[in-house]
């Protein structure tokens, strides 16, 4: 009876472990890592734990969902693609080996290294001249068995390119895409994720931005079961320039998470993250996690990260984490904000009183929460197409 | 001949403190063309009676009525009420990102109208109507109200008023916080409203200054949710020389002075929420 209540006064005074640590088990103390760029990482499969679910990386990702992708043999092989674009830029398979692999990042997570390890081409986009050149590169017959894909994406010094990657049909496919933007280049690459309702996607951008050059990077994820799409952009380079923003509008059952990470590694580099989601309808999950890390050699830097959630009904769950991490103080700037908040009831009645129905009026303010974002993209056609495909969602959310 | 009629309007609002009875019976009887300026200390309720003729959903109606040439508005939805003719130009309008101007107008006037107005036609006349309100063109392409100035807001206000063309509006201490140049701008603009389209205006108001550019018809002096006193323009006259403590008599006091002290208390919370 005393022993019980000993027992149980750890419990009653909840002094415990923390359930997710292990951290003060004196015989296997574990210490996280403490800084972001000492993760672990890896491009081969098998030197990754197997996944549980409960770890950092994966604790808000459903892993079941995902599991073939973490586990499972995927098929490398090159699949059919469609090019639309100006004749600046070069498409082409290439082999493991071509040395431009591996250059802009390293896999992070189990399925990233399931990806790399499968490849069996990458398939690599090469932007040269100064002349501005636009492509869009539409994937949409991955099909529903488990694939694994790479992506080169090359600026050369001093070029102009705005790159789309369109996704459309069924998918079961975890990549990685490469992107190296070369001193002087200005690039720009938007992921448009429009895919099946049944399909699963996990992907890691890994970029490195040179000298002067400037990088603006898009997500845009409304079509799939499961989207995570997580960038990686390091400013390694002095006076580099990200931009990093994203768009999603989850509808019920639909997870759509991302894990940016900004790395000001050289001086006068400037980054922005900007991430705005809509949720509607019931299990309607997102995910963002935001981390700028300011190196010590990163002098001068001014950063800035936010994301902001717009939740449209009941039942939908908007994780939002920022994280910011400086190792120097002579920075100009870095900030941070995250913000979740349910439709604006003032907002509604400022447009109500002016005569514009209650469903009208909620439609402009969601497009034009989202439109923020959707300005940045840079292609008109784009631009309007995604204005619909919103407009499109918010229907279908009322009707439900 | 249109008319808008109060009749013993009751509102209460819900507070952290229990419910909070507001109006306590008003009448008014605005007609076509009429301005009527409703004057009164802080916490009178004069806001509320805009907000509650404008269908705020903060705002509970107890027992009343308010028509609109003989139908009844308080069993309406907000827009409805915006197309039967009412305008409520609000004293904080609040800012819609995203949401253009330009987009904005057209929006509201094809809803108000039912049917979108003849493109061509329409810019000429937004362009006018900003001329005249010496709003610069950019305007028409900025995010309604996002980044705007108090004076900018007003006067955005009262373009609305313009282009909507509503049968009644109600200016919710449209003057607070305008320098005189501005002042003078949005006073024309409802002065020329009234002259456009026979407009009644229920104007509602701390001050006087603005009555030396709007002339009102009535005046109803507002004291702890009801009009306390009726006249015509002499009494606002009066009102500039005497202020309100007149009507801050024995019978009103204690009220009044618990009406000042919610609006003191809530003071800092909106400073630190602003």
């Amino acid at each position: 009876m005393s022993a019980a209540t000993t027992t149980n006064a750890a419990d009653r005074l909840g002094i415990r472990a923390h359930s997710d640590g292990g951290w003060d088990a004196p015989s296997t103390r574990t210490t996280p890592v403490q800084t972001r760029s000492d993760r672990f990482s890896s491009n081969i499969h098998d030197d990754f734990a197997i996944v549980v679910g409960t770890e950092l990386e994966w604790k808000l990702t459903p892993v079941a969902a995902v599991r073939p992708l973490i586990d499972d043999a995927l098929d490398g092989s090159p699949y059919a693609y469609f090019v639309n674009g100006s004749p600046g830029v070069a498409v082409e398979w290439v082999d493991r080996n071509d040395a431009r692999i591996g250059t802009a990042g390293t896999a992070e997570d189990r399925a990233s290294a399931n990806a790399w390890s499968s490849f069996e081409k990458a398939l690599a986009i090469t932007v040269s001249g100064d002349e501005p050149v636009e492509l869009t590169l539409s994937r949409s017959s991955f099909g529903p068995s488990a694939r694994g894909a790479h992506t080169l994406i090359t600026a050369k010094a001093n070029s102009r390119a705005h790159i789309v990657l369109q996704n459309d049909g069924q998918a079961l496919l975890s990549e990685n895409v490469e992107i190296v933007v070369e001193d002087g280049a200005q690039l720009t690459v938007v992921s448009v994720q429009e895919w099946a309702d049944d399909a699963i996607h996990l992907a890691s951008h890994f970029a490195t931005v040179g000298r002067d050059a400037r990088f603006t990077h898009v997500v845009v994820s409304l079509g799939g079961r499961v989207v995570r799409l997580n960038p990686s952009v390091h400013l390694s380079g002095d006076g580099a320039d990200g931009e990093l923003f994203g768009l999603y509008f989850a509808d019920a059952g639909q997870h759509f998470e991302q894990r940016v990470y900004l790395h000001h590694q050289a001086a006068h580099t400037k980054g922005r993250v900007n991430y705005k989601g809509a949720l509607q309808g019931v299990g309607a999950h997102t995910v963002w996690v935001g981390d700028v890390l300011i190196g010590r050699d990163a002098a001068g830097t001014d950063s800035y990260e936010q994301n902001r959630n717009l939740v449209l009904s009941e039942g939908t769950r908007a994780d939002s984490i920022p994280n910011l991490e400086i190792e120097t103080g002579d920075i100009l700037g870095a900030g941070h904000a995250s913000a979740t908040g349910r439709f604006d009831d003032e907002q509604l009645f400022y447009l109500q009183a002016r005569g514009i129905s209650e469903a009208e009026a909620r439609r402009l303010v969601v497009l034009g929460f989202l439109s923020e974002i959707v300005q940045k993209i840079g292609r008109s056609d784009l631009e309007e197409r995604l204005q619909l495909a919103i407009d499109a969602e918010l229907a279908t959310g009322t009707s439900a | 001949m249109s008319v808008l009629e109060v009749k013993n309007l009751h509102v209460s609002v819900e507070t952290e403190q229990g419910t909070k009875h507001i109006l306590k019976g008003v009448d008014l009887v605005i007609r076509e063309g009429e301005i009527h300026a409703i004057m009164g200390p802080n916490g009178s309720g004069k806001s509320t009676l805009a907000y509650s003729i404008a269908g705020h959903p903060k705002y509970h109606i107890d027992s009343g009525s308010v028509t609109l040439d003989g139908i009844e508005v308080l069993t309406m939805s907000v827009d409805q009420r915006a197309r039967a003719g009412l305008f409520l130009a609000m004293q904080y309008p609040v800012e819609i990102p995203g949401v253009t101007v330009t987009n904005f107008l057209r929006t509201a006037k094809t809803a108000i109208d039912g049917v979108e107005p003849s493109i061509r036609q329409w810019v000429s006349t937004v362009n006018k109507a900003m001329a005249d309100l010496r709003m610069d063109k950019s305007f028409a392409a900025r995010n309604v109200n996002e980044g705007f100035s108090g004076g900018e807001k007003k006067r955005h206000e009262i373009l609305q008023l313009e282009l909507l063309e509503p049968k009644f509006a109600i200016l919710d201490e449209t003057d607070s916080g305008l320098d005189v140049d501005a002042l003078k701008i949005v006073a024309e603009g409802v002065n020329r409203a009234k002259t456009n389209t026979g407009l009644g205006i229920l104007l509602i108001t701390h001050y006087t200054r603005i009555l030396r550019y709007i002339t009102p018809d009535f005046v109803h002096v507002f004291v702890d949710g009801r009009v306390a006193e009726e006249g015509g323009p002499e009494l606002a006259d009066r009102l500039e020389d005497e202020g309100y403590d007149r009507f801050l008599t024995t019978d009103n006091v204690t009220t009044d002075s618990q009406a000042n002290e919610r609006v003191t208390s809530q003071g800092p919370s909106e400073t630190s929420v602003g």
